[in-house]
């Protein structure tokens, strides 16, 4: 590195640098003047901009029904479905996703099917996960997205081992981890970012600054001018876009990815986008924000946004809207009716896939616990059943996960 | 046969598996041109290049990331942390993610191609920062098999097996012996069996059990016990976890009297497991009261180390009372 020498202290903030948002389309879906369309096909736009919609219902259905009392726990991606999905449909299909928690879109545009995602909230015998995990941590290999962990952050250093195998097995594919802003504070971001500059991995780092983690404001999460300055600090290439708008969002991770795989390079991407939603459904927001705050945001909808420059391109019409709706409605209630009616997983699936096999340890602990179920089946109904039937169903039913 | 010592044998091993899978893969702080603070991965980088070994930033949390992310795309890593003593930063990588990969996912992803190599343990004069026996806080992890050879002969096939294990291994070396301990050791490829304990030696009054580099501080015990005419059982656990308590038992059911030893603290030691285990499968055949020799609760000391260390008087005096209760 070059350096000047000076010979009077001067420091230095970070205030010298300031970091633009790149945007393309305003809030009545139209583009920008000096704005350029970027390469997105008629197709590939509506399989887009279907993925949004149906996240969008999935959502308002799942925490209705959570609210029903019908499902333990739910999370919304409410208000981010351009971020999330706009990053996912400028990859390649095989490149691997590594999500937080909140990015259920990118699986849906990939094709993760309603079905596969009521078996995992209902955590029944059909669910990849076989019921371990709470709702909303899905996994698919097929469609190479990495099973969701609660511990926050911790898929982001992964992520950048996981790109440094494909980099090495020379496929051409890079690994995009997505995080929100309040993530971002915790040691294994840094380390990630770090590592993948120093080591030049096919990683797409993707932070969703929506503003709060749970109720922390961003202000309280960090002094600086957002994410992307860090990565001035691992000499990393960095972009800032408009989260909430789904051409700039797909621009910005199409050109990412060119960075990542030709030139083996880490990116960082930050979305400046909201989080309409509560945290979860064990949160109430309107104990730390203004619903005045939250109507400003949801002016900015990156689903109706998409929607009219669809519309305008002919690309969708009002018709094509509303029977897409019904029917998705309709789809995510038959299928949440089929999946909640499912037995759960049996009972053997509370000691498999700790080892790749059972150790005769475990075996004997399980032994013990099938005979004290047997003396009190009434106590564990769900254990009891599966002991009855005495067979594995769960692996029969999986198919290709 | 060649004679090694234990780095070259864990050399030795890393060189067979690089050079058996070229997706076997092996980082860490200094291990690239440098060999390693130790040397275990001495000549590697230039025999298989700087993207297949290589030095991390010095970050724990991120080397074990990393070799998750990368353990799950298929790769085999064996990834150094250079002490236990600072496995620490990524004890949340190895506890909430290494350890629960496969079965949080359901079998759709695992990172059973991951091998943690550190060393451990005191007797160097390193103080309370480069002395510490971890292994206690990763038993204690369904998922992880924690694996500690006693010689270089053990090193080398324990390291392969760990390595070619379906699950992911923490691997412990008694960073002790690297050197002191020197013995035969075939140039040929060769596993040892994970979650097997060795009988060492037979005897009939009581059983001793430990693992690592406690095992030379118990043979020499046991040489003053038999100059008593006190026959012992001896047994290497090798694995904690698993561990083997068949054979524990088998010995305890025989002998009637239990000596465990390792360096870490009493309470909460993983001698406890095993007095436990053995209580409850050996109960009528017990003569006395199961012994555990082992660190005092505190940190590792630096000065009274050798008052520290449970040394082979104080297992031999063990063994004494056990066999005179």
């Amino acid at each position: 590195m070059m350096t000047n020498h000076v010979h009077q202290p001067a420091f230095m903030t970070g205030d010298e640098f300031s970091i633009d948002t790149f945007s393309l389309l305003d809030a009545e879906g139209e583009l920008y003047s000096g704005a350029s369309e970027p390469a997105l096909e008629r197709d590939h736009a509506r399989r887009l901009y279907q993925a949004m919609l149906a996240t969008r219902i999935l959502d308002e259905r799942m925490m209705a029904a959570q609210r029903q009392g019908r499902l333990s726990f739910y999370m919304q991606c409410v208000g981010e479905e351009a971020a999330v999905i706009g990053a996912a449909a400028a990859l390649d299909d095989a490149d691997m996703i590594m999500a937080q928690y909140r990015e259920q879109g990118a699986l849906m545009y990939r094709g993760f099917s309603i079905d596969e995602f009521m078996n995992q909230l209902f955590g029944n015998e059909l669910d990849y996960g076989k019921g371990r995990q709470m709702p909303v941590h899905y996994g698919s290999r097929k469609l190479h997205y990495m099973t969701i962990s609660s511990p926050l952050a911790t898929q982001i250093p992964q992520a950048t081992g996981y790109a440094y195998g494909q980099k090495l097995a020379g496929d051409g594919l890079c690994t995009l981890t997505f995080f929100g802003e309040g993530a971002a504070s915790e040691g294994d971001f840094h380390a990630a970012l770090n590592m993948a500059s120093v080591h030049k991995v096919p990683v797409i780092f993707f932070c969703r600054n929506n503003g709060y983690a749970i109720s922390t404001p961003a202000v309280e999460q960090f002094a600086a001018d957002g994410i992307a300055p860090r990565a001035f600090g691992y000499h990393m290439h960095v972009i800032r876009v408009d989260g909430n708008d789904v051409l700039a969002v797909f621009e910005a991770t199409r050109q990412a990815r060119k960075i990542a795989v030709e030139q083996n390079q880490p990116v960082l991407i930050e979305a400046m986008t909201y989080r309409l939603a509560a945290h979860s459904s064990s949160d109430d927001p309107s104990g730390y924000r203004l619903k005045s705050e939250e109507e400003t945001w949801r002016l900015k909808d990156p689903v109706l946004r998409m929607q009219k420059w669809l519309l305008k391109k002919g690309w969708w019409s009002e018709e094509e809207e509303t029977r897409e709706q019904e029917t998705r409605r309709q789809e995510v209630l038959d299928t949440m009716k089929r999946a909640e009616k499912r037995t759960a997983p049996p009972l053997e699936s509370l000691v498999s896939d700790v080892y790749a096999d059972v150790t005769p340890e475990l075996q004997r602990q399980f032994d013990q616990l099938k005979k004290h179920i047997r003396r009190y089946p009434e106590a564990y109904p769900r254990g009891a059943r599966s002991l009855d039937l005495d067979v594995d169903t769960a692996n029969d039913a999986q198919g290709d996960a | 046969m060649a004679t090694m010592n234990m780095l070259q044998a864990i050399n030795n091993a890393l060189d067979i598996a690089m050079a058996e899978d070229e997706k076997v893969i092996c980082f860490g702080e200094d291990v690239g041109i440098f060999g390693g603070v130790f040397r275990a991965t001495s000549h590697l980088q230039e025999k298989y290049g700087k993207a297949r070994c290589f030095n991390t930033p010095l970050v724990e949390q991120g080397i074990i990331g990393f070799a998750n992310g990368l353990a799950a795309q298929g790769s085999v890593p064996v990834a150094e942390i250079q002490f236990a003593d600072y496995i620490f930063p990524a004890f949340d990588q190895i506890v909430n993610e290494t350890a629960k990969y496969r079965y949080r996912s359901g079998d759709l992803f695992n990172v059973g191609g991951l091998t943690i190599r550190t060393p451990y343990g005191g007797g160097i004069a390193g103080g309370l920062y480069h002395s510490q026996s971890p292994e206690a806080y990763f038993t204690h992890t369904p998922g992880l098999k924690v694996v500690v050879p006693r010689n270089p002969y053990q090193a080398k096939g324990l390291l392969l097996a760990a390595i070619r294990d379906p699950d992911p291994v923490l691997f412990l070396e008694p960073k002790r012996l690297y050197r002191a301990a020197v013995g035969e050791v075939p140039e040929d490829d060769y596993q040892l069996q994970i979650g097997e304990a060795e009988v060492i030696k037979e005897g009939s009054d009581i059983t001793l059990v430990g693992w690592g580099a406690q095992m030379e501080v118990i043979g020499k015990a046991v040489e003053l016990a038999e100059e008593q005419g006190i026959a012992c059982e001896v047994i290497d656990l090798r694995s904690l976890l698993p561990w083997d308590a068949d054979t524990v038992v088998e010995s305890v059911l025989k002998t009637g009297r239990l000596v465990v030893s390792h360096e870490a603290p009493l309470t909460g030691g993983f001698a406890g497991e095993i007095a436990a285990t053995v209580q409850e499968r050996c109960f009528l055949y017990l003569e006395s009261p199961i012994r555990r020799v082992t660190g005092l609760d505190t940190p590792f000391p630096l000065a009274l180390e050798k008052e520290y260390l449970p040394d082979h008087l104080k297992i031999f005096e063990a063994i004494r009372e056990s066999v005179n209760f």
